[in-house]
């Protein structure tokens, strides 16, 4: 009796948090937009920045320089790191449920060091955004591809293990390509641009690049979004997925494709950004629990809004805009030990 | 309605990998209400046989078919609307909910972009109430005992809704008191139309669910018979590998085992 009492108030409590949480995160998510806009060298009141929006909405071409920051400099850049944040969680999550493993992510498994190196390369000859694009989307397919290939090879070994130690040796030897790319960059007109891109930085976003990136983006994310039932299934694992009625082999090229599409398409806004895609998805596991088709909405939203905060911080901390990877590693690694040290009952 | 087709039927099976076969001319059917039980050393192909019947194996030689229906030639969904399964343990990466767990046995009723409903939810329901768990249902599996993830694996399988179980040695991991309970559970189901292959490493299970045995041995010697044939004394010694001396002295502390088995539970469980 007391069993059944307990289920009640429980279910009661659940049925509410699923509710009230979603909620949270949307508004979050709207106030740290409002904020990222706001803030800056030439600072804008929040009530500007909705008013100023709402005139562009219904038509109105305002020739002010507060409405100039907002939509040449201003906006651009916090819809870049929304659109960053969200693939690199929103790929972080798919990555851990597929390959059933909480301490991958886009930059562990190598997927970010070697889309950077495609990109690296782009710079050197100069090429079209579109051709880095895609040099970076080919180079981090090739990436997942070698590390699941490699798991598979020496299965039998700690899976979890095998999975980040191939990323980490994939990720040195794109590593060792882009010290290469920097040596025979043009010292004065390349380098730097290489440089500060590959710490990740938002400092050159623009509105051109934002929408170029953005195609593939949507492509990306809108079909997790709606495998997202089936893909919380695999992580129960091959047998179990299959007897569960998936099609485990299509599902999986299914979603590594378009885990790597957003995340190339990320890399190529942004540079190589580390640790948001492994830590964010935990934050949201926490808040959301398990399931992926609740745990994916959460971690786009909540990539999307701790990056807009971490990227406001970045260029409002010092007078010199420090570089948003400095930033995110800071906050990462500790997150990723402690998932190694205390995290592990939770997941083993 | 003419012929009525076996829940689930293999003809010359042929179980293993091409460079490892195990077994070879393995004959069964499985009807409604009709247990099939899985004896033989490690080793000896059990879960390979099982994975087989599931399909997650292709058959070295032979056919099985599922309902009348060539396995080699349904979809994963289709299989899984015919058979469940239930694996040896459950042990996410992740701590998902009993209730979530459950959940994913809807997966093959449902489209390739949907997720879960209302009418789904209440199947959940149902199959936690059947296996008296209800309360469990919000616990995060990763942090429940061996028997109690083992009745959330039962209760899965339950609302897979098929009308046929594997299940592949459900007792291995739990202590004598869920061992009980959980032959009670799957008794029940038995009586209530579901058929089943169960592997076990417990020849008493034998006298209790089956209606008939199978046994594979180390060489991969397939023999079917009733459970009374298959619980003879030089036979389970031959299929173990040791002297009928030694099971004469075990089996007289397993007629008592059974005897307490046999005593009416109360109901509830863990």
């Amino acid at each position: 009796m007391t069993d059944y009492l307990e289920t009640e108030v429980r279910s009661y409590r659940f049925s509410r948090s699923k509710a009230v949480i979603p909620g949270l995160l949307f508004l979050g998510l709207g106030a740290s937009l409002l904020l990222g806009a706001t803030i800056g060298p030439y600072p804008l009141a929040p009530h500007k920045v909705v008013s100023l929006m709402a005139a562009r909405i219904v038509g109105v071409i305002d020739p002010s320089p507060e409405a100039t920051v907002l939509f040449n400099i201003r906006l651009p850049r916090v819809t870049a790191a929304a659109l960053v944040g969200a693939a690199l969680a929103g790929a972080g999550a798919a990555y851990q449920t597929i390959f059933r493993n909480p301490l991958v992510s886009p930059d562990i498994l190598g997927v970010s060091a070697d889309a950077g190196l495609g990109a690296a390369l782009g710079i050197l000859w100069s090429l079209p955004l579109i051709i880095i694009q895609l040099m970076g989307f080919v180079g981090g397919l090739m990436t997942v591809s070698l590390v699941v290939l490699v798991a598979t090879m020496v299965r039998g070994r700690d899976d979890v293990l095998v999975m980040v130690l191939t990323g980490l040796a994939l990720g040195a030897l794109a590593g060792a390509g882009i010290a290469a790319v920097k040596v025979l960059a043009d010292p004065e007109r390349q380098l730097p641009a290489i440089t500060f891109w590959l710490l990740g930085s938002l400092a050159g976003a623009k509105t051109n690049d934002v929408l170029l990136a953005g195609l593939p983006w949507l492509v990306g994310l809108s079909l997790l979004v709606l495998l997202r039932w089936r893909i919380g299934v695999m992580a129960m694992g091959e047998d179990e997925a299959r007897a569960l009625g998936i099609e485990t082999k299509q599902l999986r090229v299914i979603v590594i494709l378009s885990s790597t599409l957003i995340t190339a398409s990320a890399v190529s806004i942004s540079g190589i950004i580390g640790w948001v895609g492994l830590m964010v998805p935990h934050m949201a596991r926490l808040l959301v629990g398990a399931r992926f088709d609740r745990l994916l909405p959460a971690s786009v939203m909540l990539g999307a809004m701790f990056l807009i905060l971490v990227d406001t911080a970045a260029r409002s901390l010092a007078s010199v805009e420090v570089p948003l990877g400095i930033l995110t590693a800071l906050l990462g690694a500790p997150v990723f030990i402690w998932l190694l040290s205390w995290g592990r009952p939770q997941w083993a | 309605m003419g012929l009525t087709h076996a829940l689930i039927e293999a003809q010359g099976l042929a179980i293993g990998y091409h460079d490892r076969p195990l077994a070879d001319g393995i004959d069964l059917t499985v009807n409604p209400g009709e247990v099939l039980v899985l004896l033989g050393p490690n080793g000896a192909g059990k879960t390979t046989l099982l994975r087989t019947v599931l399909g997650l194996l292709p058959p070295i030689a032979g056919s099985i078919t599922l309902l009348g229906q060539d396995l080699s030639r349904l979809s994963r969904s289709a299989i899984a609307r015919t058979v469940a399964m239930v694996p040896q343990s459950l042990a996410p990466p992740f701590s998902f909910t009993a209730r979530d767990v459950v959940l994913m046995a809807r997966t093959a009723r449902l489209g390739p972009f949907a997720s879960p409903g209302p009418t789904d939810e209440r199947v959940v329901e149902d199959a936690l109430a059947r296996l008296g768990i209800p309360h469990l249902a919000e616990r995060a599996v990763t942090e429940l005992s061996g028997g109690q993830r083992q009745l959330v694996l039962i209760a899965r399988a339950l609302a897979q809704q098929a009308p046929a179980l594997i299940l592949d040695e459900p007792t291995a991991s739990l202590d004598w008191g869920n061992r009980l309970r959980l032959l009670d559970v799957l008794e029940r189901l038995a009586a209530d139309g579901l058929g089943m292959i169960l592997s076990t490493h417990e020849p008493d299970h034998a006298t209790r669910l089956a209606t008939t045995v199978m046994t594979i041995d180390a060489q991969g010697n397939v023999w079917q018979g009733s459970p009374a044939e298959a619980l003879d004394l030089r036979r389970l010694a031959a299929l173990y590998g040791l002297d009928p001396a030694q099971i004469d002295r075990r089996h007289q502390d397993r007629n008592q085992s059974i005897s307490v088995a046999r005593v009416p539970s109360s109901g509830t469980y863990p």
